[in-house]
């Protein structure tokens, strides 16, 4: 260390990593004392009483400190490593083959995927969770990820109250189906117009807000819209939501166990499943349209103008963009992507209410978003599969049971691991998984542009 | 258009700017040629960066009138009912007239066509030389694709307006000598390379007049010499106009076909580059004079 006095012997590494030790368990120490060192419980005659539990604290803190002991003694070992794997970067070419073959063998993947499951379940009930709470919920989240993307990784837009117009689109589904008897395929798009003509309804007074403001009233919208289907009782019915949505049909064959049903006509056996895979495939299709408008427009005046008015605005003006104009249609197209993902949404579900429309799903496709990498469709993604496929398949771990007692539910510690995850992630790729951007057109040859020369926007 | 040179292309007028107490420009008024470089020039805090934002509709100016005539010069006589009538703009078949106090600052340069560059570079970093160059034609390419309905579609005449896009970028990017680097990051590009670049953008938006905010600030003597080459031939194919912002006075009084010098935002000097050069009340400004001295001149502009 040249930090340290020359007259003095240089600490040993073990005497380090004590000294660190002890330092972080007595920060630890102080910071857990509160938060899990007291709990108050309620005695029979409901007055609160404040419990210690030392040897969780105690646990907790030891469980710290011996995790940074390890981490300063690894630290030389880490730093070798490190200095070896920067010379070998050239020594790429798995990766290009990798990035090359990803994407259609991923887009393959989604598209067999239910008859992968069905040949491991065969047809039975057991492969709607899979391919309903995995594929269906995962696939809604990579679509809504995809649509927010425009917004927030394009041009730079920081959007917190998305899930607004994602609601918008459940809630013109369900009444509109439900009051009017229309068509899924003709709400679709509906729906979509509708949820857009909201995102310019609000663009319009907010998108002079840059950065932190903008984020603030987007955030507010999003709650507006919320208490508004809260409280909007006559129409929406409130908390309680709206049932009996009428579902979707296979283009005009109802999946039902009638004798005009899907099963009956094409002479199966009733089953749920096959509108699950309907379904499954719908959104598919709803989330590779997505992609594909986005990835078009990326190519058009229009997209490229949004990703210069993530860079600089002012450069934008002096080239006679219309900035306002061109924040509008980002955020209309994001709009209205949201609202097919809500009218599917409201679809798939059959019930809708408010619940299904808070912060935190706004939240949560803004770290999809963030994690992926903005800008980035592929890294978007693979972040929709580890954020939501990893909460779904915390349900699954029963094993854990047998480790930690039966009391043990993994799944509300989810939030504990997602931040975690999330920590280490941005440790790892400050700038998302995929962080580098692809020129939307070039002269000779593409070159992937580096993540530090990249502006995240202002709003 | 057959027009003759040197007919007064953009005429800036009583031009007052004020924020709060401060009085950046006061009573400024000047014309620009055309298809002549006319330069602006003054100490520090002159507030020469201020006349270029009102020109190009980033400041409203608290008092004033800038127009810009494009076409037939007898449309000049129609300035002061233009004026009169509250429009921002006339539009003849021989030309058109702008007030560009009026206009906002894209239409400023989507419509009157004068286009600016910054004083700190002002590039897209995380896009590519050549993409640069294409936003900078987006109002065409927004045009030609239909406002992006017949382009998502691959509309035949959006591709032909892409590839005369991409043409009109590579022909400015042979001017500055960064056709090797089309593909790469403007923000990997050196210092001097992100300069030209910046003019070659602006270029790309097809410009009648184009304002430079210190093109040559951070060049070294190369770098500012291959600049005055490229602004001279600019002004040779006698379709843009050059309004300059400089410091640089090797290329002020190498290039400039007429200077204007402000100081503390009032013109002290107007006239060709020798005039200027020996002005004394440049020369006081620019290297500081007794202090008796400085009351005279301050007395005879009016301060």
């Amino acid at each position: 260390m040249p930090a340290e006095a020359p007259d003095r012997a240089p600490p040993s590494l073990v005497g380090r990593a004590l000294k660190e030790a002890l330092v972080t368990g007595f920060l630890a120490f102080a910071l857990f004392l509160p938060l899990v060192g007291f709990v108050s419980v309620q005695s029979m005659t409901n007055t609160l009483l404040l419990e210690a539990r030392w040897e969780s604290l105690f646990s907790v803190v030891a469980l710290i400190a011996i995790a940074r002991f390890l981490y300063v003694l690894a630290g030389p070992w880490l730093e070798r490593r490190r200095a070896r794997a920067k010379p070998s970067a050239p020594a790429s070419n798995l990766r290009k083959v990798f990035s090359k073959f990803f994407t259609p063998f991923a887009l393959g993947f989604a598209v067999v995927y239910p008859i992968f499951v069905l040949a491991f379940t065969g047809i039975n009930p057991g492969a709607l969770k899979w391919i309903d709470n995995f594929g269906i919920q995962i696939l809604i989240y990579v679509m809504l990820g995809w649509g927010l993307n425009i917004v927030v990784g394009l041009a730079g837009l920081l959007d917190l109250g998305y899930v607004a117009f994602y609601a918008v689109g459940a809630y013109s589904y369900a009444l509109l189906s439900k009051e009017f008897g229309m068509s899924f395929w003709m709400l679709l798009p509906l729906s979509g117009i509708l949820a857009s003509f909201w995102g310019v309804l609000l663009g319009f007074p907010v998108l002079r807000l840059r950065g932190d403001y903008l984020a603030i009233v987007t955030l507010a919208f999003g709650e507006i819209i919320r208490l508004v289907l809260i409280n909007w009782v006559s129409l929406t019915n409130g908390y309680a939501g709206i049932s009996g949505i009428p579902r979707p049909t296979f283009f005009g064959i109802p999946f039902n166990a009638s004798d005009e049903g899907f099963a009956a006509i094409f002479g199966l056996e009733f089953s749920p499943l096959y509108r699950t895979i309907f379904l499954y495939y719908l959104i598919l299709a709803l989330a590779l349209f997505t992609a594909f408008i986005t990835i078009r427009l990326r190519r058009m005046p229009v997209g490229r103008a949004w990703e210069a008015l993530r860079e600089d605005e002012i450069a934008c003006r002096s080239l006679g963009i219309n900035t306002t104009n061109t924040k509008l249609t980002a955020f209309a197209m994001g709009a209205m992507l949201a609202g097919f993902a809500g009218s599917f949404f409201s679809a798939r579900q059959g019930f809708i209410s408010p619940e299904s429309f808070t912060f935190i799903e706004s939240a949560t496709i803004l770290s999809i978003v963030v994690l992926g990498g903005m800008g980035s469709q592929i890294g978007v993604a693979i972040a929709a599969i580890l954020l939501v496929g990893g909460t779904e398949i915390m349900r699954e771990l029963d094993f854990l049971k047998q480790i930690f007692g039966n009391d043990f539910e993994p799944i509300r510690y989810r939030m504990l691991l997602f931040g975690a995850a999330m920590v280490l992630i941005m440790i790892w790729k400050p700038r998302g998984l995929i962080s580098t951007r692809e020129p939307s057109i070039f002269l000779e040859e593409r070159k992937a542009i580096p993540a530090d020369l990249l502006k995240e926007g202002r709003g | 258009m057959a027009l003759a040179p040197h007919d007064v292309l953009l005429r800036v007028e009583h031009l007052t700017m004020r924020f709060g107490g401060l009085v950046a420009i006061h009573d400024l008024s000047f014309e620009a040629k055309r298809g002549v470089i006319t330069a602006l020039i003054g100490p520090n805090g002159a507030g020469k960066t201020t006349v270029f934002n009102c020109i190009t509709g980033f400041y409203k100016p608290s008092e004033g009138r800038i127009a810009l005539l494009h076409g037939d010069p007898v449309l000049w006589n129609e300035l002061d009912v233009v004026t009169a009538r509250g429009q921002r703009s006339l539009r003849r078949p021989e030309g058109a007239l702008f007030l560009l106090e009026r206009m906002p600052d894209f239409l400023v340069t989507e419509k009157a066509r004068v286009t600016r560059t910054f004083q700190n570079i002002r590039l897209f970093q995380g896009m590519s030389v050549l993409e640069n160059l294409l936003v900078a034609q987006h109002n065409m390419l927004m045009n030609a694709s239909g406002f992006t309905a017949l382009g998502i579609f691959g509309a035949p005449s959006y591709a032909r307006a892409q590839r005369e896009a991409i043409e009109r970028a590579v022909y400015w990017l042979e001017k500055i000598n960064l056709l090797d680097r089309a593909d790469d990051a403007a923000g990997e590009l050196p210092y001097g390379a992100q300069r030209r670049l910046e003019v070659a953008r602006a270029m790309c938006t097809d410009p009648v007049l184009l304002c430079l905010d210190e093109p040559a600030a951070g060049l070294n003597p190369r770098e500012s010499a291959d600049l005055n080459e490229l602004l001279l031939s600019i002004k040779k194919d006698g379709i843009t106009s050059i309004l300059l912002i400089e410091h640089d006075m090797s290329v002020v009084m190498q290039i400039s076909d007429h200077i204007v010098v402000l100081d503390h935002g009032i013109k002290i000097a107007d006239g060709t580059p020798e005039a200027v050069r020996n002005d004394p009340n440049v020369i006081a400004a620019y290297l500081g004079v007794e202090e008796d001295e400085v009351q005279n001149v301050a007395a005879k502009v009016g301060l």
